[in-house]
């Protein structure tokens, strides 16, 4: 055991952690917008926003820069969630939770299988979102990259926020999930506020995959599946009906699971994913509703 | 020709038939209460009017065959107070206002009914940033008449508006109603278990007997009918 604690590399640890929490995060919004709207938790969002990622990456093949892929795919995926929800999700709309759940774990496989099948399977690598120099505060170095990333998973849930908080559309999708009934007499069009949901929920993961990209230097088809189960565990950690809960779930985890991996030496990267689901096992077990969940039971 | 007309009007849950052809009518510019037993179909029958169970037969408003989604029978221009209010208990009396008049585009026009409703039910006003679950049960049956009122409806259904209020604050709700009829010429179609109350704020009145229409006439007669009152109305 050093005496001596090394504070500058703590500080460092601790924004690469915020950094992953961040992309986590967002990913995390995105579950707690399709669970408060339809009651389930949508097992496909990682591999949609995997998806999102791979055309991405096609755009940048075909000669655009990062950014206006960026900008090009978070367009396209939230169409494209509109269009998911419309073609498998509304089909069974009303259904017991376990239907839809099942459908979304079908989707699942469907968004990895044509993934495979429309890109080969070796790996891929993304250009740089940001400059990869260091940018020295107080004397320490920080990862510009890391800082990036944060300011867009931040910016991404600010600006979700600000439309559900300010705009007719946003209060109408909220009343909608609270209270459909009312709200059709409201003469609120309920089915089009879930799909309204399933493209902005898209939209976040293709901002989330496409910050996790980068960073991991090479990825494939499976690479979001570890980060759809951090992004779960920030949710439940969170409480996994509030968006503000899963914001600081996410964070917080990202920040213990980098602190545990670079400090304490048997967990290093291989026993991360075990770190999570026993965040998620002891959350369930201790406090269910987690930090800011209302823990009020859902009619289903 | 009535503002609202319901002919041959059956609805049922499941196998479970709730009504067999029922005739009425709303005009314009009238109170209309519809009365009746528990599981008589009251309830129903404004269900059947907001398309929230599944009918047949014919139910024309303002001339034209009613939709039968329930958004778009809002947008037609009829709001439904239902049972237990409807109101959004987590959101904030202001928001509240804002669901009401969803439907509408008018920006001023939505403005200038908010500021009237708070005006109204100044209570409101006062609460206007707590969440509607926190108000009282009168101020919530005034939030729901003042969110129905901000989708500036020709016709308003009511059901059971006196349920679990104490008779004080009921009275005070129909004070409001007959005022909105007579002032603006809204038209009302009010469910009521409280038929002596029901039949003294309205003009016309329906009594329902298991899913038909037992007997009808103006509330003034039915009041004064002995036989109407002492077998349909238990008073």
């Amino acid at each position: 055991m050093p005496l001596a604690v090394d504070w500058a590399g703590v500080a460092q640890q601790i924004v690469a952690g915020l950094s992953s929490g961040g992309t986590y995060a967002t990913l995390a919004v995105a579950l707690v917008l399709i669970y408060r709207a339809t009651g389930v938790i949508n097992f496909a969002q990682g591999e949609l926003a995997m998806f999102s990622t791979f055309v991405a990456w096609t755009l940048t093949q075909h000669g655009l820069s990062y950014w206006s892929a960026f900008a090009v795919t978070v367009a396209a995926s939230f169409a494209g969630g509109i269009a998911l929800e419309r073609a498998v999700i509304r089909p069974v709309e009303g259904r017991p939770v376990l239907t839809i759940a099942i459908v979304t774990i079908g989707l699942f496989f469907v968004a990895n299988g044509a993934a495979f099948w429309i890109w080969s399977p070796e790996v891929k690598s993304m250009p740089n979102a940001f400059s990869t120099r260091p940018i020295r505060v107080a004397g320490v170095a920080f990862s510009i990259s890391d800082l990036g990333i944060i300011g867009v998973s931040l910016l991404a849930v600010l600006l979700l926020w600000l439309f559900f908080r300010f705009t007719k559309v946003g209060l109408a999708m909220r009343a909608a999930a609270l209270n459909p009934e009312s709200s059709r007499l409201t003469g609120i069009r309920v089915t089009w506020t879930i799909a309204l949901g399933w493209g902005l929920a898209a939209a976040l993961g293709a901002v989330a995959g496409l910050m996790a990209a980068p960073p991991l230097g090479s990825f494939d088809q499976n690479f979001m599946q570890p980060i759809l189960l951090y992004a779960f565990a920030g949710a439940v950690l969170g409480g996994i009906d509030s968006a503000l809960g899963a914001v600081i779930g996410s964070l917080a985890l990202g920040v213990f699971l980098n602190l545990i991996g670079t400090y304490v030496s048997w967990i290093g990267t291989d026993l991360r994913q075990a770190a999570a689901l026993a965040v998620i096992l002891v959350v369930l077990l201790v406090k269910p509703t987690g930090l800011l969940g209302s823990g009020a039971v859902r009619r289903v | 020709m009535p503002l609202l007309e319901l002919r041959g009007v059956a609805a049922r849950y499941g196998p479970l038939q709730a009504l067999h052809g029922i005739d009425l009518s709303v005009g314009e510019g009238e109170i209309v209460a519809v009365l009746g037993a528990n599981g008589a179909g009251k309830t129903t029958t404004l269900r059947a009017i907001s398309a929230t169970v599944r009918t047949s037969g014919d139910i024309v408003f303002a001339g034209e065959r009613l939709p039968r989604h329930p958004e778009a029978v809002a947008r037609a221009g009829i709001a439904h107070v239902p049972e237990g209010r409807g109101t959004f208990a987590q959101l904030s009396v202001e928001e509240n206002l804002r669901l009401g008049a969803h439907v509408r585009r008018d920006r001023a026009g939505v403005k200038a009914d908010r500021d009237r409703v708070l005006r109204r039910f100044p209570i409101l006003a006062e609460r206007r940033r707590q969440a509607a679950g926190t108000l009282s049960g009168g101020e919530q049956q005034q939030l729901a008449l003042a969110r129905a009122l901000m989708q500036r409806p020709r016709l308003l259904l009511l059901d059971e508006p006196s349920l679990g209020l104490a008779p004080l604050v009921v009275a005070g709700f129909y004070d409001v109603v007959s005022e909105l009829n007579e002032r603006e010429g809204l038209s009302v179609l009010v469910v009521e278990q409280n038929a002596r109350l029901a039949l003294a704020s309205s003009s016309r009145a329906y009594v329902l007997e298991v899913g038909r229409v037992a007997v009808d006439g103006p509330s003034s007669a039915l009041q004064r009918d002995e036989s109407v009152r002492r077998s349909y109305l238990g008073y």
